[in-house]
C-alpha cells in the first residue's frame, strides 16, 4: 500500500467533505447546539440515577462522568466518521454508485470509510476530552506516561471495535440492501455503553461482553482511567479489537463477491 | 496487426432472482418463504473487441447489456466463461487495470453533488496518484475539448444535464483510460448536447486510440460512432458485425417517390415493371433493392419525363428494432 498516495487521498477526502459541509452553515450550527444539548441532558439523565443512590454498580457519580466522558468522545467519533461514510455504504448498494468506488485504484474499504466527514462531530470529541480533563481533576487521577499510552490504546481499539460492527452490519446490505433498522438498533446499543456495565444484571453483562461488546468499547477504558482494569482485560479488549478488524476486513472483501451492482 | 483489447469466451451470468405473487397474501408468503430462482441473464456467449474500436452493444431493455459492460469492467463476477481485458482478469480489479479504464453511466454520478466539478476532479486525481502539475494540464486538456470552462466551477447541483455530463465525462477522463465503458451516456441529454457528446467520443478515440463500448438506446449515438455492433437478446447474441451491413440486411429494399410531369408518365412508369407501393395522381412511389438503385434510376431518368424524385431511408429505430425483439432473426 502506498501510504504517501493515501495521505494525499485522505487530504483531498477532508478538504472536500469539509467545503462540502461549509456549504450549509445553519446546518452546523444546528448540530453544534444539538452536540452541547446532548451532553448537557445526558449529564443530567445520570445525574438522576445517582440523586438517591451514592454508587450504581460500584461506581459513584464522579467515576460514572468518566464513562460518559468516553461515550461522547466515541459518539463523536461516530458523528464524525462513522455515521456519514458507513450510512452511505447502503445507499450506494441500493443505488449502484459502489460501482465508481469499485473501479477506483485505491481500496475500497479506505474509500467508503474515510471519504465524508461530519466537521460538527469533533465539537463532541472535543467536549467529550475537556469532560476527561474534569474527570481527572474531581478523581484525583496522577497522570503518567504509563496510563496515558494504556487509556489511548484502550480508546482506539474501543473505536475499532465499534467501527469493525457497525462496517459489519453495513456490508451485510450488499445480501439485504436495506439494513438501517440494524444499524439503528446498534445506536440504541451503544446508548447503554453510557453506564457502568456493573448496573446491570448478569445476564445482560454477558451478552454486552460477548454478542454486542459493548463492555469493550466504554467500561475498559474507563476502568483504566481508574487504574482499576486488569492487565488481561486490556490484554482481551486489543484482542477482541484485533479480531473485530480483521474480520470485518475479511467479510467486506468476501461480500463484493456476491454484489451484482443495480440494475441501470 | 491490431491486438484483440477485450476477449471473451463463452461468458454466461446468472442471478438469483426471487418472485412474488400479488396481493398481501403473497406479500406474507413472500416475506416467510421466499422464492428464488437462478436466472441466466448471459448465455455463453464470444466476442473480441480490438484496440481503438468502437462497439455498440445493442438490445431491448432486459437484454443484458449492461450486463456484459459490468462484467467487462470487472464489477460482476462472471458463473462461467473467461473475460481478458487489456490481458487481466476483469474481476480481480487489479489496480493497473483499473488505471487503463473508466465506467461512465448516464444515469448516475460520481461528482460531489455540493462542490464544482474542478474539486472532484482534483480528488480523482489524487486517487490516481497524478501530481497537481499534470492534473492541471489534464483538467485544461479534457475541458478544451468538451468546451466547458466557466462551469468547472459552479456546484454541481446548479449545472445543466448537459453539463454534468461533460463535467462526468471529465472526471472519468482524467486517468486517461485506453478503455472506456459507456453506458447510455446520452440519457437525458438535448440534441445540441447529444451531438457535442458524440463529436468529442469521435475525437477521443481519434486522438488516443482508446477502445470504446457503448450501449444506447439512441440510434443516432450507435450510427453516428460505432462501425460495429454486437445485438445482444435475452442474453445471446443475435448479431455481431458491421453495422452498415446489418443496415443493408435488414432494409434491403428502398423506397422512391417519383414525381412525374403528367400522369400518363406516372401510368407508363406503373407499368414498366417496378414494384410499385402506390400512386397517386402523377407522383408514384416504387421500391428498388440496394445493390440495383443506380442502374434503375438511370434507366427512368433515361425513359421517362421526371419532374423530382426522393430517396426514402427507413427510419433506422424500425430497422434496428426488428433485431432487438427477434431473437432469430435471418441477417
Amino acid at each position: 500500500m502506498n501510504l504517501r498516495k493515501y495521505l494525499k487521498v485522505y487530504k483531498k477526502f477532508l478538504h472536500t467533505s469539509l467545503a462540502s459541509e461549509l456549504e450549509y452553515k445553519s446546518n452546523i450550527l444546528i448540530d453544534l447546539i444539538t452536540a452541547i444539548l446532548s451532553l448537557i441532558g445526558s449529564i443530567f439523565l445520570l445525574s438522576i440515577f445517582f440523586q438517591n443512590n451514592g454508587y450504581i454498580g460500584g461506581w459513584k457519580f464522579e467515576q460514572a462522568l468518566i464513562i460518559q466522558g468516553i461515550y461522547t468522545i466515541l459518539n463523536g467519533i461516530t458523528n464524525t466518521w462513522f455515521n456519514p461514510n458507513l450510512t452511505e455504504i447502503v445507499k450506494h448498494i441500493r443505488e449502484g454508485t459502489l460501482d465508481f468506488v469499485l473501479l477506483k485504484p485505491i481500496d475500497s474499504q479506505f474509500f467508503i470509510s474515510l471519504k465524508k466527514i461530519n466537521p460538527s462531530g469533533f465539537l463532541e470529541i472535543m467536549l467529550g476530552f475537556f469532560l476527561l480533563l474534569l474527570c481527572i481533576r474531581i478523581n484525583q487521577i496522577n497522570l503518567s506516561l504509563s496510563f496515558l499510552t494504556l487509556s489511548l490504546i484502550t480508546i482506539i481499539c474501543s473505536i475499532c471495535i465499534l467501527y469493525s460492527l457497525w462496517f459489519f452490519i453495513s456490508t451485510t446490505t450488499i445480501w439485504f440492501v436495506k439494513t438501517w433498522n440494524a444499524i439503528e438498533v446498534l445506536r440504541s446499543f451503544l446508548y447503554i455503553g453510557r453506564f457502568p456495565l456493573n448496573s446491570f444484571s448478569f445476564s445482560l453483562r454477558v451478552f454486552f461482553s460477548i454478542f454486542i461488546p459493548i463492555a469493550f468499547i466504554t467500561t475498559i477504558p474507563s476502568e483504566v482511567f481508574l487504574g482499576l482494569s486488569q492487565l488481561w482485560k486490556i490484554l482481551l479488549e486489543v484482542t477482541v479489537a484485533t479480531i473485530f478488524l480483521m474480520t470485518s476486513r475479511k467479510f467486506w472483501l468476501f461480500a463484493l463477491k456476491f454484489y451484482s451492482s443495480a440494475s441501470s | 496487426m491490431v491486438q484483440n483489447i477485450i476477449d471473451v469466451r463463452n461468458l454466461s451470468k446468472s442471478f438469483d432472482i426471487s418472485s412474488k405473487e400479488p396481493g398481501l397474501k403473497g406479500t406474507i408468503k413472500h416475506f416467510f418463504r421466499r422464492q428464488t430462482k437462478s436466472l441466466k441473464v448471459i448465455k455463453d456467449i464470444s466476442f473480441e473487441i480490438k484496440e481503438g474500436e468502437i462497439v455498440g452493444f445493442l438490445g431491448a431493455n432486459g437484454a443484458g447489456k449492461t450486463t456484459i459492460l459490468k462484467m467487462l469492467c470487472g464489477l460482476i463476477y462472471p458463473s462461467e466463461g473467461s473475460i481478458f481485458v487489456s490481458g487481466y482478469l476483469p474481476f480481480r480489479r487489479k489496480e493497473n487495470f483499473l488505471k487503463t479504464i473508466t465506467l461512465i453511466m448516464g444515469q448516475k454520478q460520481q461528482l460531489i453533488w455540493d462542490l464544482p466539478p474542478i474539486e472532484s476532479f482534483y480528488l480523482n486525481a489524487s486517487i490516481y496518484d497524478l501530481d497537481k502539475f499534470e492534473a492541471k494540464k489534464r483538467i485544461k486538456k479534457l475541458s478544451e475539448m468538451l468546451e466547458i470552462d466557466e462551469e468547472l466551477f459552479i456546484p454541481v447541483r446548479k449545472l445543466s444535464l448537459g453539463q454534468r455530463m461533460k463535467s462526468e465525462l471529465l472526471a472519468a477522463l482524467i486517468h486517461e483510460p485506453h478503455i472506456l465503458f459507456l453506458d447510455e451516456p446520452t440519457l437525458g441529454l438535448d440534441i445540441n448536447a447529444q451531438i457535442n457528446l458524440r463529436k468529442f467520443l469521435q475525437k477521443y478515440n481519434k486522438e488516443t486510440n482508446a477502445t470504446i463500448c457503448l450501449t444506447s438506446h439512441y440510434m443516432k449515438d450507435i450510427t453516428s460512432l460505432c462501425k460495429r455492433v454486437i445485438c445482444v437478446h435475452e442474453g445471446e447474441i443475435s448479431y455481431d458485425g458491421k453495422l452498415d451491413l446489418l443496415l443493408k440486411k435488414l432494409s434491403p429494399v428502398k423506397e422512391i417517390l417519383i414525381v412525374c410531369r403528367s400522369e400518363e408518365d406516372a401510368i407508363k412508369l406503373e407499368n414498366s415493371g417496378f414494384t410499385v407501393k402506390n400512386k397517386i395522381k402523377n407522383e408514384i412511389t416504387i421500391k428498388i433493392e440496394n445493390n440495383s438503385i443506380t442502374s434503375s434510376l438511370k434507366t427512368i431518368l433515361n425513359n421517362f419525363d421526371i419532374e423530382d424524385l426522393f430517396i426514402n431511408e427507413p427510419p433506422i429505430d424500425e430497422v434496428i428494432g426488428k433485431v432487438l425483439i427477434k431473437k432469430d432473426y435471418e441477417i
